[in-house]
């Protein structure tokens, strides 16, 4: 009785639940229609007066037949998009440990820096000499990547991670046709258990991808790389630690036989987080390497962008950095813009001088951790992927066998094949109990990969509660309760989506009924 | 924690790294500091920047000062728009895949063209993005590049092609839109690029070079930088174009000194499966209830990989989220209308400036953004200008060197200039002449 | 009429101096549910072994290689609507495409029904 008080009158006990509401909504989880089907042509929700009369300039050049879009009131544009996020799961409500994702908080003093007027409200082709503070920033972002790191220099302009691996990719292009062997190394060498990004990076700048497996512990065999080096080839594209959370611990001897055989050795930096303030990818031999900035240093993943890859530089590639730049000259900064200016420079990958939004947010993550703060956050991201390695290994199978990982643990569906459940089975009930699935089926070198990422940012609490609803979720699945994962999702906002029936006759965009 | 990991220290976590790289102490930065004096320190760069709203501001090429309705950038900061991921998981992301089903609906309705993406980095690296397209759905390998196309942008289609090896023929500055394509466009040709309204603000009637091209079977490569223009000029798709390449930042987002920005990408239909980036498609779920899912997914590098139609893995998410939801305040009434103040208003700035001593508006047409031929140097003048407290465009030979364009402007206003912003401009810009 | 397969799960069945070309029940369980196929231009010559058509489904996409050496001859267009048909019945509606061989003697390198099965069991 004393409990019924606590929790105030009770609630007449319902014990069949509504199967079905007039409206489709469930209490606070309200159906939603597209702005297509709430709004009208004729309608606009923004405040502006009509210009006075003009006489136009377009020529015949005047827009006929209208976009057909529709405008919504403020109120119905506020109800729309705070419906709609109420559909999504995000890292302020929840642990999302997507391995290789990297998704940790995300502080909001960061977003209050990257909006103020003298930053969002500069324009990229104004003045130098009116965006000097912006100019520093970038400076002294480039020099906290450049000491991290290890390097000698950094191409700010890449726009994501893929940006960051295509431009990394070309510099090592203009590197080997600056030394005449441009007609002769076409090949990139790139470990099977790489991000697709990787291969289509390379093939994008014009090279052929010759593929190395990796041995039984998940690493890279040195003298599988060494058979595959030759004059034909230009470069490995290593991750490290890779995306099966694992440091290549040859990566030393890996690096000087790849510079022996004249390549050249790019880093994909997307694994940055596990050692940063711990070692320097520089002392490891390495060429090039992206840093994902919306990973490593927290700018907001924003549903799927945009985030930003500088690409740090060797001392032997920094001369075929693309434009623009930055160089001091005489205390004072400026951006090298073209390749009139820097001859040897492989050109221009986007338009201005690349991502000063996430430049902003980065930075300011950086200063509020400091050179302690972020190697503390390299080792609390460890700590915790083993955390949950150890909670979970007796349950769930590793492919490379029992050994610490870094920031990330992977795990494999053998363990639930025996019971006829596959690993998309368990992320889907994973939803159920409230939780974003891990990464699944990448990489590809483990069959039915659950590579899981908690970040720093989850603290003991939070990986305790994650830690025992695997648990009692993993028991299910071996007591043969398949139930619980065959229709799953059971309680989210929708159930399992037909992708076959979306990929077979794709709909992109809403028409008109019966039009 | 330790314990059950069962280890001693943390550094037992880090044994795969070699003894001799391991660092033994902090790195030569500075230790943490606190939330105000990172405020502190961030904000005093911030102030050490001229910032468009607090002068008059008239600098365009390919980025636009607008006015963005408050509720925009409250509602992209929404922590399950801005802390989630790309929607790997629909079922508990359906927020993030209609916005993107509405973004492309609303994009494919703008371009007048059959369907979009959800987006890609910037108007630059969609351009390349579609000169790469348009070779592997011809399989021929020359662009021919107009030269009103925004130099960035073309330096950008040029770089990437002498990486693969594919010729770009980039035609020399076009300042009064006066080039033809007529015989470099032959049978080793995969596309041609043009913008519009092109680099010098001019308008450009594209249904000339969308025939030419298509009795060749070569692909119309329509690019804007400008969305806004939209409103009010003729579409790319009603004039022939077959790929769509454009700018949206000028729609929801701010400067940003040139980044985050949100790439606009369209095309035909029966192209559909060459398209690079992200596609979010309609379908049903297991209870029937109409949903969302990310589609299409064999053309990209996760699956494909070094034969996918691109490497790009993400989108330009909250750029993009806030490029619909600004573009929902507006429909297609209220784009109209910001779209002719835009036009009155560049127009006004024109009138007004042809009206200083030895200036001359170059062009016989443009949306809010055109060319003046000033009898001085425009860096220099740009510069003077400056310093009397007016941003007033943008010298092109900022841009372009070494074209021998040394006397032109890039004048662009939009609905934030006033009547008194376009006065200061006129009057920097005679103190500036004649000094 | 005979029928031969590949080690990359393509069937060939054979009739005078044509066979017609698919993939085989077991590649279409791995793959899952069929959601597009690209088809050969009528003509093209195919040398034994060469990428023939494509196939995707949601999460995979495969090319469909030449058993043997030919010229195309027909194409099944009905995969184009329903790639469906793949899943459903691969030895039959599902069929890809038919090539006039260009030397029968190239039949004799791949497998028949039975070694086929028994390559199944090993690979799976």
């Amino acid at each position: 009785m004393l409990m019924q008080q606590k929790f105030g009158p009770q609630a007449a006990r319902v014990e069949e639940p509504i199967a079905k509401t007039f409206t489709g909504n469930r209490g606070l989880a309200i159906e939603e229609g597209l702005i297509f089907e709430i709004g009208r042509p004729e309608n606009t929700g923004v405040d502006l007066n009509e210009p006075s009369p003009f006489k136009h300039r377009l020529g015949p050049f005047e827009r006929q037949e209208p976009a057909g879009l529709p405008g919504l009131s403020e109120p119905e544009t506020m109800r729309h998009y705070v419906r709609l996020s109420r559909l999504n799961y995000s890292i302020d409500a929840g642990i999302y440990p997507l391995g290789s994702c990297t998704m940790k908080h995300n502080p909001r003093l960061n977003e209050a820096l990257a909006r103020l007027p003298g930053f969002a409200d500069i324009h990229p082709l104004q003045p130098q000499s009116t965006v000097q503070g912006a100019l520093e920033l970038i400076a002294e972002l480039a020099r906290w990547l450049m000491v991290l790191t290890g390097m000698d220099a950094v191409a700010m302009p890449p726009r994501a991670g893929a940006h960051g691996e295509a431009c990394g990719m070309m510099a090592i292009k203009a590197a080997i046709a600056a030394k005449g062997e441009g007609g002769t190394r076409k090949t990139v060498l790139v470990p099977e258990s790489a991000h697709g990004t990787n291969p289509a990076s390379a093939a994008g700048a014009g090279f052929e991808v010759r593929s190395v497996p990796a041995r039984a512990d998940g690493t890279l065999d040195p003298a599988e790389v060494k058979r595959r080096l030759g004059p034909d080839v230009a470069a490995i594209m290593l991750t490290n630690p890779n995306t099966c959370g694992l440091f290549e611990k040859d990566v030393v001897e890996i690096a000087a036989l790849v510079h022996e055989a004249g390549a050249y050795f790019y880093c994909d930096g997307a694994n940055f987080n596990a050692i940063m303030g711990k070692t320097r990818p520089g002392d490891l031999g390495v060429d090039a390497m992206h840093i994902n900035l919306h990973k490593t240093f927290s700018t907001p993943h924003g549903g799927g962008g945009p985030g930003a890859g500088p690409v740090v530089l060797s001392t032997r590639l920094a001369p075929f950095a693309p434009v623009p730049f930055l160089r001091r000259e005489a205390g004072v900064l400026r951006l090298v813009e073209h390749q009139s200016e820097a001859p040897e420079s492989f050109g221009r990958i986007a338009a201005f001088h690349g991502q000063m939004g996430m430049f902003v947010r980065a930075f300011a993550y950086m200063l509020s951790h400091g050179a302690d703060g972020l190697r503390q956050a390299a080792e609390d991201a460890v700590l915790n992927a083993n955390y949950v390695r150890a909670s979970l290994k007796d349950l769930m199978s590793e492919p490379f066998g029992d050994k610490p990982c870094m920031h990330e643990v992977l795990f494999d569906e053998a363990w639930l094949k025996p019971f006829g459940l596959t690993a998309l089975d368990f992320a889907k009930a994973m939803i159920d109990e409230g939780f974003h699935p891990m990464t699944i089926y990448f990489p590809l070198v483990a069959h039915g990969a659950m590579l899981i990422e908690p970040t720093e940012t989850e603290s003991k609490a939070s990986l305790d509660l994650f830690i025992a609803a695997l648990r009692d979720l993993a028991l299910a699945a071996k007591r043969g309760d398949t139930g619980r994962f065959a229709g799953a999702p059971y309680h989210a906002p929708r159930r399992r989506l037909d992708e076959t029936r979306a990929a077979r006759n794709p709909t992109l965009r809403w028409t008109k009924p019966g039009a | 924690m330790l314990a059950r990991v069962g280890v001693n220290g943390i550094d037992a976590l880090f044994a795969d790294i070699p003894e001799a790289k391991r660092l033994q102490q902090d790195l030569d930065l500075p230790p943490r500091k606190t939330e105000i004096e990172v405020e502190r320190l961030l904000s005093g760069l911030a102030a050490k920047n001229m910032a468009a709203g607090s002068v008059p501001f008239f600098v365009g090429a390919g980025a636009y000062k607008h006015h963005v309705p408050a509720s925009v950038d409250h509602l992209i900061q929404r922590s399950e728009f801005l802390t989630s991921y790309t929607p790997y998981q629909p079922e508990i992301a359906q927020g993030t895949l209609q916005t993107i089903f509405e973004f492309q609906t609303q994009v494919a309705g703008l371009t007048a063209m059959d369907a979009a993406n959800a987006s890609m980095y910037d108007g630059s690296t969609a351009t390349v993005e579609a000169v790469a397209m348009a070779r592997r759905i011809t399989k021929r390998l020359k662009a021919v590049v107009s030269g009103g196309l925004h130099p960035h942008y073309a330096e950008a289609v040029r770089t990437h092609s002498a990486m693969s090896g594919d010729e770009a023929l980039v035609l020399p500055p076009d300042v009064f839109a006066a080039e033809t394509f007529g015989s470099l466009v032959d049978d080793e040709t995969a596309c041609v690029v043009v913008q519009n309204p092109d680099f010098f603000g001019n308008l450009r009637d594209l249904s000339g070079a969308a025939a030419l091209c298509h009795a060749k079977g070569v692909l119309l490569i329509a690019v804007f930088t400008e969305v806004v223009s939209l409103g009010l000029v003729k579409p790319p798709g009603a004039m022939g174009a077959d790929i769509v390449a454009g700018e949206g930042q000028s729609i929801g987002n701010r400067l940003n000194f040139g980044g985050p920005y949100v790439g606009l990408f369209a095309t035909k239909d029966k192209y559909l499966r060459q398209m690079p980036g992200r596609l979010c498609g309609q379908t049903l779920d297991a209870a029937g209830r109409r949903g969302f899912v990310l589609t299409l997914s064999t053309r990209e590098q996760h699956i494909r990989r070094d034969k996918a139609t691109s490497n790009i893995c993400t989108n330009s998410g909250l750029a993009s989220l806030a490029f619909t939801i600004h573009m929902t305040l507006l429909g297609d009434a209220g784009l109209r209308r910001l779209a002719r103040i835009n036009h009155a208003n560049a127009v006004a700035l024109a009138d007004r400036l042809a009206a200083v001593n030895g200036v001359e508006v170059l062009n016989e047409t443009f949306f809010n953004e055109f060319t003046i031929k000033i009898p001085g140097d425009a860096a220099r003048t740009v510069e003077r200008m400056a310093e009397r407290g007016v941003l007033g465009g943008v010298p092109v030979s900022r841009l372009l060197p070494d074209a021998g364009l040394d006397n032109l402007i890039l004048a662009a206003s939009t609905e934030v200039n006033t009547d008194a912003d376009c006065a200061a401009f006129a009057e920097a810009l005679q103190g500036a002449l004649s000094c | 009429m005979t029928t031969r397969y590949t080690k990359s799960h393509e069937y060939i069945r054979v009739e005078g101096g044509t066979g017609v070309v698919g993939i085989t029940d077991y590649a279409q369980s791995q793959l899952g549910d069929v959601v597009f196929v690209e088809l050969p231009p009528i003509g093209q010559n195919l040398s034994k072994g060469a990428e023939a058509a494509t196939v995707e489904s949601v999460k995979a996409a495969s090319e469909v290689n030449a058993p043997v050496s030919g010229t195309v001859v027909d194409v099944n267009s009905a995969l184009t609507d329903s790639p469906g048909l793949v899943n459903e019945d691969p030895s039959g509606k599902g069929w890809f495409l038919k090539v006039k061989l260009t030397d029968a003697a190239e039949l004799d390198s791949l497998m028949d029904e039975d070694a086929y099965r028994d390559f199944l069991k090993a690979v799976s």
